[in-house]
């Protein structure tokens, strides 16, 4: 293959490749940026994927493919892992038969999260090895090189990207053999995967037997290595502010971690001890400095502003010339905002003018927050809407009380505003609650994927569907009503003040397509009908 | 080592930016360069800012392009020119919508198109480098009134104007 054949291709979708050339048999997630490209591109290959409602279901599925031999992958944004964190921290004791990769996809600067907490450190917290890449063919390789690690060692393996490897695209050269998708059979190892104590206790043991394992092993990894330079500056580095750090100091010599968990103690001691003077250059917590110096290894890191943001190459420059004096600000852009014509304006629109005291969630209509609306008073992660609103009517005084309501897309609410639901209908506030459920028929922030309420799976082909409407009567909620909001129409309007003013627990799901994709579900919608009649259509074509 | 090109599209979610964006890049690749394209899109559909970096030369390392080093800043709607404008180096080059005769475009849609070709008048890349990346980002369908685009945008430009700017 020539340079003119290597392929351009994203992070995401090298990541995806690499996983489609390994013969991963199931590839699992929950849409989340700078994430979700990687389950659809691996569909669109050939692989098996599939979303999941939220990420601890998705990893649970993960591992019981691994359970059962094969290769899995689970994919989520760093939040995800948050919520996933549960059988994280427990299936590192199990272990795993098969390969277990987990792809976290951190967002330091905040593009399109609510944090930019830095996953690096889940890594410590469970016991799990961690690699790192910094460019789509390191995404290429690495991804090969933890199912390597993942079955060497039979536990999972925590891949972290970061928003500017997912989705910068460079050049990638592929392995050229596809290896097939091996069949698997299952074994019986109930002391491995029964975490009862008198089984943890042992395997909290091996577990911490492999990580030793690992961490002498890394001491020779050819997934960290060593760019020659001068004497006077040695930069120690991961990820893509490797990138940053080649380009602001080219004549530094440079150490740089791919196999960042555990660390390689010796390698890093007899870099840091050939240069005059050794820094490290990290995006976000100083999760690389605080290990090496913990390891007795003498460091410097950066100034404590950096560790806000995103790194580029200015900002390493200023790293590097310890320049901590305040940076500019770039001129700002223009924000985004409900798209005109969205069926949520009127939604936002009839909260602001009824003066309500909106529990908000994680979606487009997070914009409900801003000008001209700015009919949203809370939003905390992925669900909180319910949880939230219930708090704020149990102690607010009930003038006040009366104005709380919940507000959640159709995703979210599926993701993890069940549960909420739930506890709505179990320990109801004194004066009722309103939850508005904003369904557009799709998982419209992240690039309009499917979810379970909307019947059909990640490639669009028809499949069960959870009608919100039923699950919420199921709950005992008996005010359940669905409205389409319409220009021109008071219905919508109208329900919220009348569920406002019954203090029962009532929901309201405000219904209509994302006018982005309305055209495509109406196909995906004749394509699902002609495929339950068993006839052919334009739509299937 | 010669210095990378870097260049900079920028507009509003739905113009096309991205696209223009990973025609370039594919220009680049096809020429044997290394190249890198960084964008953020998270919420580029929801009608607000969009910008994407593209560098190319013999070996790139960041892929994004630095404050105050773009060559080129192609920017799609004129009120984007202002938020990205100290991208660019002092001798960098702007390319904007009024390079192009709106009027003149086959679709209003395809002034990225257009645009790209204004701005493939200060690179080296063959035209037919330009059009064979065109050619593979669109339907085929696309492809005549695409191809119209870009030699519209590509004859507007006098070269000696940005002379400077073209490495």
């Amino acid at each position: 293959m020539d340079d003119q054949n290597k392929l351009l291709l994203s992070g995401d979708e090298a990541i995806a490749l690499a996983a489609w050339h390994a013969g991963v048999a199931l590839g699992t997630g929950y849409p989340g940026t700078p994430s979700t490209e990687i389950l659809e591109d691996f569909s669109k290959l050939g692989g098996r994927a599939q979303w999941s409602p939220n990420e601890k279901v998705a990893l649970e599925v993960a591992i019981g493919a691994a359970f059962a031999g094969a290769r899995a992958i689970v994919t989520m944004k760093h939040v995800g892992l948050n919520v996933a964190s549960d059988p994280l921290f427990t299936v590192a004791y199990t272990g795993v038969k098969g390969a277990l990769i987990i792809i976290s996809a951190d967002d330091p600067g905040m593009h399109s999260s609510q944090n930019e907490q830095d996953n690096r450190r889940y890594a410590v917290a469970a016991g799990v090895p961690m690699l790192e890449p910094s460019d789509s063919q390191e995404a290429y390789d690495f991804f090969r090189a933890a199912i390597e690690i993942s079955e060497r060692w039979k536990t999972p393996v925590l891949f972290r990207a970061t928003t500017r490897v997912c989705h910068s695209c460079t050049l990638v050269r592929p392995q050229a053999e596809r290896e097939t998708v091996k069949a698997v059979h299952f074994d019986r190892d109930l002391k491995s995967r029964v975490m009862i104590p008198a089984h943890a206790r042992p395997a909290h043991k091996r577990l911490r037997q492999k990580l030793a394992e690992m961490q002498e092993w890394n001491e020779s990894c050819p997934l960290n290595k060593i760019v020659p330079g001068s004497k006077p500056l040695g930069i120690i580095t991961s990820g893509i502010s490797f990138m940053h750090a080649r380009e602001a100091a080219p004549e530094a010599s440079v150490l740089k971690l791919g196999f960042t968990h555990p660390l390689p103690v010796r390698k890093i001691a007899a870099f840091a001890k050939s240069v005059e003077k050794c820094l490290v250059i990290e995006e976000g917590d100083p999760y690389l400095v605080e290990s090496i110096r913990a390891a007795g290894i003498p460091v410097t890191g950066k100034h404590e502003m950096y560790r806000f943001g995103e790194l580029d190459v200015r900002r390493v420059r200023r790293i590097l010339n310890a320049d901590s004096s305040p940076e500019t600000a770039p001129p700002p852009g223009r924000p985004p905002q409900l798209c005109e014509g969205c069926s949520y304006r009127i939604v936002f629109d009839s909260l602001h003018r009824n003066n309500c005291i909106v529990a908000g969630d994680i979606g487009c209509y997070t914009l409900g927050s801003l000008h001209p609306f700015e009919a949203m008073d809370s939003c905390v992660c992925m669900g909180a809407s319910l949880g939230i609103g219930l708090g704020l009517r149990h102690v607010l005084p009930p003038d006040q009380a009366s104005r709380v309501v919940s507000v959640i897309g159709d995703s979210t609410f599926i993701h993890s505003g069940i549960s909420g639901l739930v506890e709505m209908a179990y320990n109801p506030p004194p004066n009722g609650h309103v939850v508005v459920i904003l369904d557009n028929s799709t998982t419209a922030m992240t690039g309009h994927q499917e979810n379970p309420s909307t019947g059909r799976r990640l490639n669009h082909e028809p499949t069960g569907k959870v009608v919100l409407e039923d699950m919420a009567r199921s709950c005992g909620i008996r005010r359940v009503q669905v409205i389409e909001p319409r220009v021109g129409s008071d219905a919508f309007d109208h329900a919220l003040t009348e569920a406002l003013k019954s203090r029962e627990l009532a929901v309201i799901i405000a219904r209509r397509p994302c006018l982005l994709v309305a055209r495509e579900i109406k196909e995906y919608e004749q394509r699902c009908k002609c495929q339950e009649e068993g006839e052919s259509c334009a739509a299937a074509v | 080592m010669p210095p990378p090109c870097n260049i900079v599209v920028a507009g509003i979610g739905g113009q096309g930016v991205l696209t223009a964006a990973a025609i370039i890049a594919e220009v680049a690749r096809r020429a044997g360069l290394d190249v890198k394209k960084s964008e953020i899109k998270g919420m580029s559909q929801r009608g607000g800012s969009v910008t994407c970096d593209i560098r190319f030369g013999s070996e790139i390392f960041s892929p994004m392009v630095p404050v105050g080093e773009a060559d080129y800043l192609l920017v799609l709607e004129p009120t984007q020119l202002a938020p990205n404008r100290h991208l660019l180096r002092a001798a960098g080059a702007t390319i904007e919508p009024s390079a192009v005769d709106a009027e003149k475009l086959p679709q209003k849609k395809m002034l990225n198109v257009a645009l790209l070709g204004a701005l493939s008048a200060h690179l080296s890349m063959p035209e037919q480098t330009w059009l064979d990346s065109i050619s593979s980002a669109f339907a085929p369908k696309f492809f005549q009134g695409n191809k119209a685009a870009f030699l519209l945008g590509r004859a507007s430009q006098d070269k000696s104007v940005h002379a400077s700017a073209v490495s």
